[in-house]
């Protein structure tokens, strides 16, 4: 690549994660507002928000503490600023006897478990990663493969066949596919290990595999089908564009007329919607994660929510969309090597 | 000689040993047994009963603790669970049917010793106790597990018994104490090694079910890291923590200095324990079908789907238990919204209310049975009252509902809210029985949904709110803290527990007699006496119409057959009891 071209491309690249951070930044106002502006607008006092996270049989002197432990009573945009802080700085938090010190980003301080939330997010990653990573080889792998040849071979019993399984794919929904695989793989056949189960890729690469391939088999399933559809239907337009005619013409093989030319042109769609879905996936998976019982971003989300536990929800929501800014800007650059026509601007 | 008479002799002598079996009744003794695997088979006996040591129990829990730390639990199987790696002054006995009712000392020797009208409580403590380091435990550790479980700052999840009875002068936390061992708190005295002294601020007859409370279990100040205790509790049961990866599973193993001949109650069988949170609550289900799991940890009972297929069948329903609880599912009206201010509109709800649809929103019989009253068959000192004809009227007694709305002055019915929690779907099935039920009568409900997590912080459990909502009805539920008249009544009927600040399973019980006669039970020491008290109390709440008693819950439970010794304890309120289950070797 020219020095200029490399240039141009470091620039926008730089651009474009100044732009994250300022999104990123944004999206964070907005999340805090919701959860921290709204109830009070709607009437909520610093002590009801607080009554969430004391005893069931609480007094409204424990009530008072808790609501000042969590700053509660502080103008909101000092708790906005603490959260910054915390994010840029660490923060310190009383655990009792002493006070422990949550390196940067910290992302605040779990108002249910007394937990830093940042480590959780980190450990929980590990999971929602290795899920995401294999399930979109699967479904990526899967997808195009069936979806080019059910296009190369338009009305055929395999055609048939494959947008019929891909139609089954998209209806059925995980938390079915998922227990009904549980039942029969793991339970009756005993070919895999029950829900629940993660090894580290780093302690056994195999035995993380054996873990996985359930919940990344249920997970592709559903998005291999989406895939296979669509790649289907944009390999049947390509392949009646005038430069396949004329590469065929051109006594090109077969083969490097459907791979160079054809699926090299159908793909554009399909990895700009395979960013989107990795990314969303990495902000966690929420259905595969609760039907397999996985300890990912998705089902601490969920947990989250469900407790009102504020600052959790804070920071998957700031994970969720650095994973989706990121996939974003990776599907852009990405058009410019897929696609000779496209070039960054 | 023929085989006849021997075979009759071995089958005679066979049942004699079975009849003796089952009568064993010395102080020792497990409680009825059976072999047999049939649907309630570890109901009121212990199925399976096994000495036999080793194996892992595999449990799993659908959702997570609120914490393992003894000073920051509230969660019923944590309390059952928790006797495996900590020892409080005081337990139930771990025997099956109303035996297991009874209190007997773990960590002390015998149950306290009141005096000064039962202002002050004394327990002696077992001599050669160990924490799991080797360390002796003495009785500062007791007060020391009990100081700290007071900050309610630290600590939020816990009860706050102590808290509210103890002569505290001020004390709040020990991490607030100035004093050099932390053990500054006046009310709790350790004259020796082996001595606790509690001084309570007003006598409480019934102190023991406080010893029983997870706060007694001792706490070496010198491994105390605050919130972060929950991470490694140290045991002074016969397990200790292995690993604790907190939100995902944990392992116990044998404690090494736990000594048996300390500890007359805990069979401890198995040899290692492994419990997996936060697992999908179907997938928990299939897996004890499938025999990959032992123990559903939260005990709530199996989900709809596999409920529907243990009842139907056989081979499946002789491994399931229904259990019941003490609980009350039932409906507060409140007094605060007019016209329910008069007692005659109040009774005509209690008697237009199809009791039966009351029954099917829950479930049907395997979700409980019909309450006439408040307190649970399980509470001892349970005496039925059935002031509205709810047993013979399952349908609801329309005339005489229609009587009470003539004396009330709204001869054609009125209107009026019923508030219910939005994610509970037998709560919304309950809200529109109701509505349809009453309706009968010309009581037009207007259903109004609140997201649980805030359902009693906020809305249905904050006075103010639902007087200016004019929440007429409020769908309510109980479970005792402990099987016990004030364990399950004092906080939904005593009028002095109702904070304006929210957070109250009570708000529409407000009657000076009752709180005179719960006073009265607190300096009764005799048992008998005290718990014709709480009966009474029971029909005085009744006769003043607050209260609609919806269903005394059961839930079903399924116990695989890996499972030995196991039954459900009375004293635990349904669950099974942990500290003596063994597996299948």
């Amino acid at each position: 690549m020219p020095a200029t071209a490399a240039d141009a491309v470091i620039r926008y690249i730089i651009r474009r994660l100044l732009a994250t951070v300022l999104l990123l930044f944004i999206v964070s106002i907005i999340t805090f507002a919701i959860f921290f502006l709204v109830p009070r607008l709607a009437g909520a006092t610093a002590d009801d928000l607080a009554s969430r996270y004391v005893g069931k049989t609480a007094d409204a002197e424990t009530v008072r503490q808790m609501a000042d432990k969590l700053g509660f009573h502080d103008p909101l945009y000092v708790q906005y600023g603490r959260f910054v802080k915390s994010v840029v700085l660490g923060a310190d938090y009383s655990v009792g006897p002493t006070t422990m010190h949550c390196p940067a980003p910290c992302f605040g301080y779990s108002f249910i478990t007394q937990n830093p939330v940042w480590p959780d997010l980190v450990d929980r990653m590990r999971v929602t990663m290795s899920l995401a990573a294999g399930a979109a080889v699967i479904w990526l792998l899967a997808g195009v493969a069936t979806g080019v040849l059910s296009a190369l071979r338009k009305g055929s019993v395999f055609d048939r066949a494959a947008m019929g399984t891909a139609l089954a794919g998209v209806s059925l929904p995980i938390f079915f596919t998922g227990l009904l695989s549980l039942s029969i793989f793991a339970y009756k056949l005993r070919w895999f290990p029950p829900g629940g189960s993660f090894t580290p890729i780093t302690e056994d690469p195999i035995q993380w595999a054996y873990d996985l391939t359930l919940p990344w088999i249920t997970l592709a399933f559903l998005n291999a089908a989406a895939y296979a559809r669509l790649t289907r239907a944009g390999m049947l337009e390509t392949m009646n564009e005038d430069y396949i005619r004329t590469a065929r013409a051109k006594g090109l093989p077969e083969r490097t007329v459907v791979v160079k030319h054809g699926l090299r042109s159908a793909l554009t769609p399909i990895t700009t919607i395979f960013g989107l879905d990795l990314g969303i996936l990495l902000g966690g998976a929420v259905l595969t994660e609760s039907t397999y019982s996985l300890p990912g971003i998705g089902k601490y989300a969920i947990d989250a929510i469900v407790n009102n536990d504020l600052p959790k929800v804070l920071g998957v929501v700031m994970v969720g969309s650095f994973f989706i800014i990121i996939a974003n800007l990776i599907v852009d650059l990405l058009y410019a090597v897929i696609d000779p026509r496209v070039r960054l601007a | 000689m023929s085989r006849r008479p021997a075979v009759a002799a071995a089958a005679l002598g066979a049942a004699l040993i079975m009849v003796l079996a089952s009568c064993n009744k010395g102080p020792d003794a497990p409680g009825p047994t059976t072999q047999n695997p049939e649907f309630n088979a570890a109901v009121g006996k212990v199925f399976k009963p096994s000495d036999v040591k080793g194996g892992t129990l595999r449990m799993a829990n659908s959702g997570d603790w609120d914490s393992l730390d003894p000073a920051d639990t509230y969660y019923g199987f944590s309390w059952d669970f928790i006797r495996f790696y900590g020892r409080a002054l005081v337990m139930f006995a771990p025997k099956p049917g109303p035996d297991g009712n009874k209190l007997i000392p773990d960590l002390a020797e015998s149950l306290g010793t009141p005096s000064d009208g039962a202002k002050t409580w004394t327990y002696k403590i077992r001599k050669n106790l160990k924490f799991e380091d080797g360390t002796p435990i003495t009785s500062k550790d007791v007060k020391y597990g009990v100081e700290r479980a007071l900050d309610k700052e630290t600590f939020p999840n816990g009860p706050t018994y102590f808290n509210d009875f103890l002569d505290l002068q001020g004390y709040t936390s020990p991490y607030k104490d100035p004093s050099p061992d932390k053990l500054g708190l006046k009310a709790i005295e350790t004259p020796d090694d082996n001595t606790i002294v509690f001084h309570l601020k007003a006598p409480f007859s019934g102190f023991d079910y406080f010893a029983m409370l997870p706060a007694t279990i001792p706490v070496p100040a010198s491994k105390d890291t605050g919130t972060k205790y929950k991470e490694h509790v140290i045991s002074s049961g016969p397990y200790m923590f292995e690993t604790n990866n907190l939100q995902k599973n944990f392992t116990l193993v044998r404690n090494p200095n736990w000594d048996p001949a300390t500890d007359p109650n805990r069979k401890a069988l198995p040899d290692r324990i492994e419990v997996a949170l936060n697992v999908n609550a179907d997938d928990i289900d299939n897996r004890l079908l499938s025999g990959d799991l032992d123990v559903d940890v939260a005990g709530t009972g199996v989900q709809p789907a596999t409920q529907g297929k243990l009842l139907a069948d056989a081979n499946l329903k002789k491994n399931a238990d229904t259990a019941a609880l003490a609980r009350l599912w039932y409906t507060s009206i409140n007094s605060d919204v007019a016209p329910l201010d008069n007692i005659h509109c109040r009774k005509a709800v209690l008697f237009a209310t199809d009791h039966e649809g009351y029954q099917r929103a829950y479930g049907g019989s395997t979700g409980g049975d019909i309450a006439t009253n408040m307190m649970p068959p399980l509470v001892p000192g349970f005496a039925k009252v059935d002031l509205y004809n709810f047993e013979s009227k399952k349908n609801g007694d329309l005339d005489s509902a229609k009587t009470e709305l003539q004396q009330c002055g709204q001869p054609n019915g009125f209107e009026t809210n019923m508030s219910y929690r939005a994610e509970r779907p037998k709560e919304k099935a309950l809200a529109e029985s109701l509505q349809q039920s009453l309706a009968r009568v010309g009581i037009k409900l207007t259903l109004r949904p609140f997201p649980q997590g805030d359902y009693f912080k906020l809305y249905a459990g904050k006075p103010q709110y639902a007087r200016d909502n004019k929440l007429g009805l409020m769908s309510n539920g109980w479970g005792a803290d402990w099987p016990d008249g004030f364990g399950f009544l004092q906080q939904i009927v005593d009028s002095r527990v109702i904070r304006e600040s929210g957070g109250n399973t009570n708000l529409t019980v407000k009657i000076p007699d009752v709180d005179r006669m719960l006073d009265e039970a607190l300096q009764t020491t005799d048992t008998a006496a005290r718990e014709k008290i709480w009966s009474q109390i029971d029909k005085r709440v009744m006769e003043e119409a607050v209260v609609l008693p919806g269903i005394w819950a059961k839930v079903l439970l399924y116990r695989p057959p890996t499972l030995t010794n196991v039954f459900v304890s009375d004293g635990l309120g349904g669950y099974y009891e942990f500290v003596q289950m063994g597996v299948k070797q």
